[in-house]
């Protein structure tokens, strides 16, 4: 017993060492914890694949009592802007290629005639394909709008859908975006700190003199990654904080299971910041390496695209992203309140990735081939 | 005052950065000198003196606060690029591309300054000749040991013949062989090509060899003078003394240099001590402290000058406390007898090469032991295979009994290890350094307190400073402080005293002395080959071979002659003769 | 003199510079195998087309109308339905995350349906709200389908007619994400080069003293901010030729504008993010300090805030106000339109001067942090 707490102090000088060095300076402190404050607030913003402003031209040659109504519908939504009324159909080219308007509605002359007539009534509607996400949004809008326009020419439908979102009422894509920061904005930091923790010990010769004290390497270890550790959680918080009561996210679960599951993510990442660490030369091939590696989590987490819509063998190979797993874990215990009984798998793949390299790391400590 | 004649001109220069600790800090304060041109010129001085200060400016590096600084005609401050157009500048760590051949390197800073191909091949094969680098030229700088590398920085601020040579403390870290090829190189030049050269050193052997000497200290210039004008201030106050039998000359030294009120500086030196004594002391008082050694009258050399100097201006300003060599009451446990560290045919290779050789020696409790050898001869390897750093490829090593790579932690708090450049936090106080290797060696609460506060008290360091930003010295203290928190039974030194200031070195020494007296065992790696006079006994390494092993003088006898010639040369005639021994072993095998 | 000297330190510095970059292979690992991972990862791995997204289908009433309803699921290349009987289970699977969705068919289904007033009810997951709308779509498509072929078969009077919707999609005919994703991605390799390898260039020679020995020749700042530019443009148009060659025969993006139109524009914007890169570096004169503040200001505003991923449109003023002052943002809108609409003459001249201005400044600001002094 006695044996365990006098290692267990040790553990701590080490650990307030590394803190110490850590937040000596006020320009480290402040990288630590500005950037993410910044990022999270920026991104909060500028992050999102909702459709509010959606600028359009109209090329109305009917000029009926049909297309002023469509129109007074389209505008009604808030979200279309008309930009420009058309005069002929060259001037639609002109528009969408300056990147003016994200789509032009074009009534043909004979709209009114032929809806008055019984007839189906064409619609044109040309849209700017240069990001097809938001183009797809506005036709869906356009078309959600056509057809309830359509409905009230005709009656209900003898169908109707009745929906309801769970979890993300108007599926507002900051909701989904926002937690998954919280994991990967700490990401970049944990894996930085953590990689060149050792790195920079070796190139300052420090490490050496680490070495020769009776510190075992798994004293070393767990007072390395305890702080990078904390730090990352700590950003975590300051992002949490922010989606919380800046963005007004509402929380659904339980915030000890969040920390759980952060714990064991940042736990991966740091078990792989150190083995990257102990692995390389230099301060510099222990950073170029770790970006070697962010840029890959980041993309196959699923934090831009879904991982579902991946092809198959890409999916399995997201297994080893720990960003994935704990990006996954964060926004369904926030946004669906899931319970560890449907997360659970999620701190699979997660812990394996800090069972090996955790120890590797410690192993490589003194067994690199120097 | 004529052009051709002086290289450079200062008046009333002045240079002040920011203190770290805030406030304003006079790095160079009002300092005029006039160097001559077609010579060699030294800058002397302790840690924080402002030499390097000085030569950034004079390599337009550093723009002066005030006053004017004029090199080769030219105000530099005004027109910096005139003069590194002209000028050649070795900074002090030598600005190699590592990851670039030695001939890269060399053709790249010949192209800069547009050497024509012809007189470059001309130029290149001579200074590959006098460095001795011709075999390595395809390998990488940073692949080169300390010497070479050094020699590698010099040919490539001579790839052609500049108008002034600027070296920045050159001889740093750098054993005596190629101290002495580099000199030889240089003094060629200023023979051959009237060069003019400008060079810090904290060599005063060195020092000895320009032809006219400038000493600085805290930004200012103190004097200066030909080497034996400078000398002449010493005259009438140098002796050597030889102790009693049986009596280490370590020991009376430590006497000597204890007794300040006397004494000025003492050293051992060929199993005698040399001392200087304080101007006021009275033959007798000397005499009573000498008890029945006699002494008798040496000759002054610049060193006793600079030594009086600095530690008149010590005592004038009541600076730096002085490095208490308190007693280390140690407690001791284990057996008092037998060797604590033994090593039988060590081993170590790195490929297909073999770093250390079939190396076999002993060393007994509270011997101090010396490791010497030029760079790159396996000391620090040797080093780090007792300290547990690095396995041995084979043969049999024990540190206290112990095999430190395998042995349980626990084990390594019986040591305390201080590496060759500093390997502190920088950027953690004195004493959150001290306070986290106290905790890493397993001290806490109280005792911790109190060895840590005895520590800082013991050594004279300021507890709030930070450590990186300590001038050399001090970062020294707090390196040893750091090794001896835990009262080790064995200590190990990495070259302690590279790069720090001779008043330092005394200190420094007398630290070690005072430990091994109290039972602990030391054993140390230096390039200072007078420092080996405080060894009891010492090996020399080169090639990872052991050439010689026994106390300074049976090192001194085994080197030839009748064994009084100084270190430095019994040192360089070992190393040559084992160089040559080898050679002629490999025409033999291949004959 | 002034020239040749000119040319003989810059070559000096070039070789030098050349050398210690494919001597290091974490330098070569990040300017080259990282953008070849990145083009297959975005080409292949990235997307926002849902595909085969599993939804639950709750039949609780078993009668044939109620099948028939739902046909149109089953065919769906977006969707793949899970059918089951049983809510509690649906719900339970949804909340595990096995599918993104439920669609009810309610026991009173066909009931209400002879009265012309049936419902289906329709749950998503709402945490991937991309996923949620798509599926949404197709579910409301394939029911709406089934309602619109009732009344063909009705021959229904259909007097009424309606405004039927004609979509044209232009310059991105599929209407597939991998379209704008990959001229993107031209942007965020370029970005990459000078964020990750650029930005560690002065400051390693701050570190290892090498500088202070450069500074002591007749070397002139300008000549070492050309030479380190130029081996990682080179690296640069390497990347940017895999780049071009996967949009054209992997990825059969199709490349509407001038070709040398687009390889000027990249170039351009290569050495803007270059200089940036070595801005950085020689400002920090820290490596540690120079990743940071590179992966702060250059690389992640342009994944996150250049247009890239997300459309600009969407943002609110103050982060519009931001994007703007990337070079990547002008870069970005660019290139989509170059690859996708063609040369927009207007747009190509006002962006090549936005860029060129930039390089020009920062030019000017790398030659400063390179002032051959120490103080």
């Amino acid at each position: 017993m006695h044996a365990f707490l006098t290692q267990l102090a040790s553990i701590g000088f080490l650990c307030r060492k590394e803190f110490l060095a850590l937040f000596k300076e006020r320009s480290s402190r402040a990288i630590l914890f500005v950037p993410v404050l910044m990022q999270a607030l920026l991104y909060g913003y500028g992050a999102t694949y909702d459709l509010s402003y959606a600028p359009y031209a109209v090329l109305d040659q009917s000029r009926g009592a049909a297309s002023t109504e469509l129109l007074a519908r389209v505008d009604g939504t808030g979200v279309f802007k008309r930009e420009a009324s058309l005069n002929t159909p060259q001037q639609i080219a002109q528009v969408v290629d300056r990147g003016h308007v994200l789509l032009v509605l074009h009534f043909p002359a004979d709209f009114d005639a032929r809806l008055a007539g019984g007839q189906q009534a064409p619609l044109q509607m040309i849209l700017d394909g240069r990001n097809s996400t938001t183009a797809g949004a506005a036709a869906a809008q356009v078309s959600a709008i056509v057809a309830a326009y359509n409905r009230s020419r005709t009656g209900t439908p003898a169908v109707s859908v009745e929906r309801r979102a769970w979890y993300n009422l108007n599926l507002e894509s900051r909701w989904n975006l926002m937690p998954a920061l919280i994991a990967a904005l700490s990401l970049i930091q944990t894996l930085l700190l953590s990689s060149l923790s050792v790195a920079r010990e070796r190139e300052q010769g420090t490490f050496d003199q680490l070495l020769v004290t009776p510190l075992t390497p798994m004293q070393i270890l767990v007072g390395k990654a305890v702080p990078p550790m904390l730090v990352g959680v700590a950003q975590a918080t300051i992002i949490l904080l922010i989606i919380r009561f800046w963005f007004q996210i509402p929380m659904n679960g339980s915030p000890w299971l969040l920390y759980l599951g952060l714990v064991v993510f940042t736990c991966a990442t740091v078990g792989l910041g150190l083995s990257i660490s102990a692995l390389s030369l230099n301060m510099q091939q222990a950073m170029l390496y770790t970006f070697l590696l962010i840029m890959p989590m980041m993309l196959l987490s699923g934090l831009l695209t879904p991982v579902s819509n991946m092809p198959e063998p890409l999916q399995i190979v997201t297994y080893a992203n720990p960003l994935r797993f704990g990006m996954d874990l964060v926004r369904r215990v926030y946004l669906e309140g899931a319970g560890l009984r449907e997360v659970a798998f999620d701190f699979v793949p997660m812990l394996v990735m800090a069972i090996v390299t955790l120890p590797l790391a410690a192993w490589l400590f003194r067994n690199r081939l120097s | 005052m004529n052009d051709s004649d002086t290289t450079v001109i200062a008046e009333g220069l002045r240079k002040t950065f920011e203190a770290p600790g805030g406030g304003p800090l006079l790095a160079v304060n009002d300092v005029s000198m006039t160097i001559r041109a077609g010579e060699l010129t030294a800058l002397v001085g302790p840690d924080g003196a402002g030499k390097t200060t000085l030569l950034r400016m004079m390599a337009g590096l550093l723009k002066p606060d005030a006053g004017r600084l004029e090199v080769l005609g030219i105000d530099v401050a005004a027109n910096p690029q005139a003069v590194q157009d002209r000028i050649s500048y070795m900074p002090q760590r030598f600005g190699l591309y590592e990851d670039l051949s030695v001939q890269e390197n060399l053709d790249l800073y010949a192209d800069l300054h547009g050497v024509p191909p012809a007189e470059r091949s001309r130029r290149f094969a001579r200074m590959l000749e006098m460095t001795d680098l011709v075999r390595f030229t395809a390998r990488p700088a940073g692949k080169l040991s300390g010497g070479m590398k050094q020699k590698l920085g010099l040919a490539c601020t001579l790839v052609r013949s500049p108008d002034l040579l600027l070296l920045d403390e050159p001889s740093v870290g750098v054993d005596p062989l190629s101290r002495r090829d580099l000199w030889k190189i240089v003094q060629q030049l200023v023979d051959d090509e009237n060069l003019s050269v400008i060079v810090s050193t904290a060599y005063m052997d060195e020092a000895e060899r320009c032809a006219q000497v400038f000493v600085m200290n805290a930004g200012r210039l103190l004097d200066e003078g030909t080497p034996a004008a400078l000398s002449e201030r010493a005259r009438g106050l140098t002796f050597t003394t030889s102790p009693p039998a049986g009596m280490p000359a370590r020991d009376l030294q430590a006497r000597l240099i204890d007794a300040t009120e006397l004494i000025v500086d003492a050293v051992p030196q060929g199993g005698a001590v040399d001392f200087i004594r304080q101007p006021q002391a009275t033959t007798d008082e000397v005499n009573k402290l000498l008890g029945d050694a006699g002494c008798e009258p040496r000759p002054a050399e610049l060193e006793d000058a600079f030594m009086m100097m600095l530690r008149k201006q010590q005592q004038d300003e009541g600076q730096a406390p002085e490095l208490r060599a308190a007693s280390h009451a140690q407690v001791m446990n284990g057996d008092a007898d037998g060797p604590v560290i033994v090593v039988r045919d060590l081993v170590r290779k790195f490929g297909d090469f073999t770093a250390v050789a079939s190396t076999s020696f002993e060393v007994s409790r509270g011997e101090i032991f010396g490791l010497l050898g030029p760079n790159g001869a396996g000391k620090t390897t040797t080093f780090r295979m007792l300290c547990g750093l690095l396995p041995a490829t084979s043969g049999h090593l024990e540190v206290a009994g112990l095999n430190l790579r395998t042995a349980r932690a626990q084990a390594r708090g019986r040591i305390g290890y201080v590496a060759q450049k500093f390997a502190l936090y920088g950027n953690l106080t004195v004493r959150e350094n001290l306070e986290f290797f106290g905790g890493a060696y397993g001290l806490r609460g109280q005792v911790l307190r109190e060895r840590v506060n005895g520590t800082i008290e013991e050594f004279g360091l300021e507890p709030m400073a930070v450590s990186g930003l300590l001038p050399g010295g001090y970062k020294q203290r707090l390196a040893m402080a750091a090794g001896l928190l835990h009262q080790p039974e064995i200590l190990f030194l990495d070259e302690p005293t590279s790069g720090i200031d001779p008043l330092a070195r005394r200190a420094f020494w007398r630290t070690i002395t005072a430990l091994a007296q109290s039972g602990v065992t030391v054993i140390v790696t230096t390039h200072f080959m007078e420092e080996a006079e405080y060894c009891d006994r010492i090996a020399i390494q080169d090639a990872g071979k052991m050439l010689a092993l026994g106390t300074p003088q049976e090192v001194r006898e085994q080197a030839g002659g009748d064994g009084s010639t100084d270190m430095n040369s019994a040192f360089i005639a070992i190393v040559e003769r084992g160089r040559t021994e080898s050679q002629r072993a490999i025409v033999g095998a291949a004959a | 003199m002034n020239t040749s000297g000119f040319i003989r330190r810059f070559s000096a510095l070039l070789r030098k510079e050349v050398r210690q970059m494919l001597r290091d292979r974490s330098t070569l690992a990040v300017g080259l195998m990282l953008p070849a991972v990145l083009i297959l990862l975005f080409g292949y791995g990235l997307s926002f087309d849902v595909k085969n997204a599993p939804v639950a289908v709750v039949l609780e009433d078993s009668s044939p109308s109620a099948r028939e309803v739902l046909a149109g699921l089953e065919g769906s290349p977006y969707l793949a339905p899970v059918w089951t009987t049983n809510m509690t289970e649906a719900e339970r699977r949804m909340r595990d995350g096995e599918v993104r969705a439920i669609v009810r068919v309610p026991a009173d289904f066909s009931r209400r349906l002879a009265a012309g007033q049936a419902q289906v009810q329709l749950l998503l997951n709402g945490v991937d709200s991309n996923t949620a709308a798509a599926v949404d779509g197709y579910v409301g498509g394939a029911i709406a389908t089934w309602a619109q072929q009732k009344a063909d078969r009705a021959g229904s009077k259909s007097g009424a007619g309606g405004v039927e919707l004609v979509q044209r999609m232009w310059f991105n005919e599929a209407s597939t994400s991998t379209w704008y994703l990959v001229p993107g991605l031209i942007a965020l390799v370029m970005t990459l080069i000078g964020a990750f390898l650029t930005s560690l260039l002065i400051a390693r020679e701050w570190e290892r003293g090498t500088l202070e020995s450069l500074f002591v020749t007749p070397v002139r700042p300008l000549e070492i901010v050309l030479a380190k530019l130029a081996p990682y443009l080179l690296v640069g148009a390497i990347d940017l030729a895999l780049c071009l060659l996967a949009a054209k025969f992997l990825f059969h993006v199709p490349m509407r504008g001038s070709l040398w139109v687009i390889v000027f524009a990249s170039l351009l914007y290569l050495t803007v993010s270059l200089l940036l890169g070595l801005f950085i570096s020689g400002k920090t004169r820290n490596q540690f300090q120079a990743s940071q503040v590179a992966l702060l200001v250059s690389f992640m505003p342009a994944l996150m805030l250049s247009g890239f991923i997300f459309d600009l449109r969407n943002v609110p003023v103050v982060v519009q106000a931001v994007s703007q002052l990337l070079p990547a943002t002008h870069f970005v809108g660019l290139i989509k339109t170059l690859f996708l609409a063609g040369d927009n003459w207007p747009m190509i001249l006002r962006d090549c001067a936005i860029l060129s201005l930039y390089a020009l400044v920062l030019t000017g600001a790398v030659r400063r942090t390179l002032r051959k002094t120490l103080d």
